[in-house]
């Protein structure tokens, strides 16, 4: 495990953080604008005064930091850009070519920064921040300055970091889909303060969160694919199926599914007649009244859960209780990993 | 009179000039574009004095400082046995603080236009604060450099006042080119002066004109 312990206080605004995370796979951490999320990986890259017990400069620190702005040097190449940090690694623990691989820069090694674009500009970043051979490498929204179709395109690189690399890392986001595709671990931070943290798939399915409601509420899920049918593929999933769009390779690995909790609705009788393909057995586990108008209610489905978002009214209406058995109707489901 | 040799003079002061306040004017920049201490606006003010004192003004005080008997003149005196006024040395030091801020304000310019993460990036990636200045902060601030080199080199040929005041007209010594030029029209050699002028016009031109087009390339670049 790495001890996350920093406190800072600046203006009216105060960092007070103690938590640990594992010392493998992606920890997210996700908060509004204004939770202090920058200032943590500030703080634990050295680069906040007074914002780390052990006051270690940055350059000392042997942290890879990956800015939202890639910011590469404009006086090298992508390889001057590259080897920058390579050359000053204390230990040399990484080695170029695979991780060049990896993120698809090998044809771009002669060019200047001015003429890439931004998604590849982000990649050569992260290249340069792995290639330092970093303890700990910490990614400030790097995909928030990109458009949508320049994410697309850059998160399955982000995938295929969380799939080969052996250094942990610490993935700041606001977009709960980013961290609920890549992470493994999460933190929610709010106004400085941790407000949970925890397995991702745990705390994503918890009910009492606010963080964690209205657009954000959803479940993170494993299922594997099973066959194709009509452009869709049906995930094993529980007692039952689930069908989502795209044919996806079957077979025994399991894939990540997120199902936000406004695409989940509860009917008391398996309804016949419905466009919903995905008609789940569940049990009612859990009720959390959110605010006046709306409740979160988590459904356990085989040894898994689902969270879906209804109204106060509609639990009331259907009578729902725990420990009940309904039907869980999922509208959408995203596919990741 | 020699017509070059107040040139040569001019050109050696200029360039011994130059070089001395990239040395002292580099770091001095550096802080004034770094620091957020209470102090800075009064190093800004004294550093920019210069620009719009009367030349006479910084002449006569450094007159008096670097005179036999000024604090610098008698320490100087003590330690090499001649004095600073009315020498090459005086000079030197009286050009440096009459064109500091021509070298030390477009470097700062060009400090203060670094982006903050580029200097934490080079941090991160495991440079110290002097490694970063030397590979990342200099090599991009190349344009503030030449401009500061250009200006000061151009600017300490072009001074009068302080000269006369601290060095007064000796030939090989003191007598730079605008002195030189001076004395030619008290005495109506017109012809002489015209030498010397017309050389002196074409050549600010030509420094002038050469910074601008490196300005221009660079920036499109």
């Amino acid at each position: 495990m790495i001890r996350l312990r920093h406190k800072l206080s600046k203006g009216d605004f105060i960092l007070d953080v103690d938590t640990e995370i594992p010392d493998a796979g992606i920890t997210g951490i996700f908060g509004e604008s204004g939770s202090g999320k920058t200032t943590l990986l500030r703080c634990i890259a050295g680069l906040e005064r007074g914002g780390n017990s052990e006051g270690l400069p940055a350059h000392k620190r042997n942290v890879g930091y990956v800015f939202q702005e890639p910011g590469l040097f404009p006086h090298l190449t992508v390889r001057g850009n590259i080897d920058y940090g390579a050359r000053r690694a204390t230990t040399r623990r990484v080695d170029g070519a695979p991780v060049i691989d990896m993120l698809g820069i090998g044809d771009l090694l002669d060019r200047k920064p001015a003429s890439l674009s931004g998604g590849e500009a982000q990649r050569v970043a992260i290249a340069a921040a792995l290639l330092r051979s970093p303890d700990l490498v910490l990614m400030d929204e790097p995909l928030a300055s990109l458009d949508r179709k320049r994410r697309d395109e850059l998160l399955p690189y982000f995938d295929r970091l969380h799939d080969e690399l052996s250094v942990p890392v610490i993935y700041v986001s606001h977009d709960i889909d980013e961290i609920s595709r890549l992470c493994d671990h999460l933190v929610l931070l709010d106004k400085g303060l941790v407000a949970a943290s925890g397995d991702l798939f745990d705390v994503v399915s918890r009910v009492n969160v606010p963080m964690l409601s209205g657009r954000n509420a959803g479940v993170v899920l494993w299922a594997t694919p099973v066959d194709h049918e009509d452009g869709l593929t049906r995930f094993d999933f529980g007692d039952g199926d689930i069908w989502a769009p795209g044919e996806f390779e079957t077979g025994r690995t399991p894939m990540r599914l997120r199902i936000s909790a406004r695409d989940v609705s509860i009917t008391r009788e398996r309804p016949l007649h419905t466009t919903i393909l995905n008609v789940l057995r569940a049990v009612v586990e859990e009720i959390h009244t959110v605010d006046r108008a709306a409740a979160l209610v988590r459904l356990g489905v085989g040894n898994q859960s689902l969270l879906a978002q209804v109204t106060n009214r509609s639990v009331s209406r259907l009578e729902l209780k725990s420990g009940e058995r309904v039907f869980a109707q999922v509208k959408s489901v995203t596919v990741r990993h | 009179m020699s017509l070059y040799g107040p040139l040569w003079l001019s050109a050696q002061l200029a360039f011994v000039t130059m070089v001395v306040l990239i040395l002292i004017g580099t770091p001095l920049a550096w802080w004034l574009s770094q620091t957020s201490s209470r102090w800075k606006p009064v190093a800004q003010a004294v550093v920019a004095m210069p620009i719009v004192l009367p030349p006479t003004v910084l002449g006569f005080y450094l007159l008096i400082l670097l005179g036999p008997d000024g604090t610098v003149g008698r320490w100087w005196v003590e330690l090499t046995g001649s004095t600073l006024t009315f020498s090459f040395t005086g000079l030197v030091i009286a050009s440096c603080i009459y064109s500091l801020p021509f070298a030390v304000q477009p470097i700062q310019n060009s400090f203060e236009a670094l982006p903050r993460q580029t200097l934490e990036r080079a941090w991160t990636l495991g440079a110290s604060r002097l490694d970063a200045f030397f590979s990342v902060a200099a090599p991009l601030s190349l344009r503030g450099f030449v401009s500061g080199m250009v200006l000061a080199f151009a600017h300490t040929l072009g001074e009068f006042g302080v000269v006369l005041m601290v060095g007064g007209n000796i030939p090989g010594e003191t007598r730079v080119v605008s002195i030189a030029i001076y004395d030619h029209v008290e005495s109506l050699n017109y012809a002489a002066a015209h030498r010397m002028s017309l050389l002196l016009l074409g050549f600010a031109f030509a420094v002038l004109l050469g910074m601008y087009i490196f300005n221009r390339k660079w920036s499109t670049r």
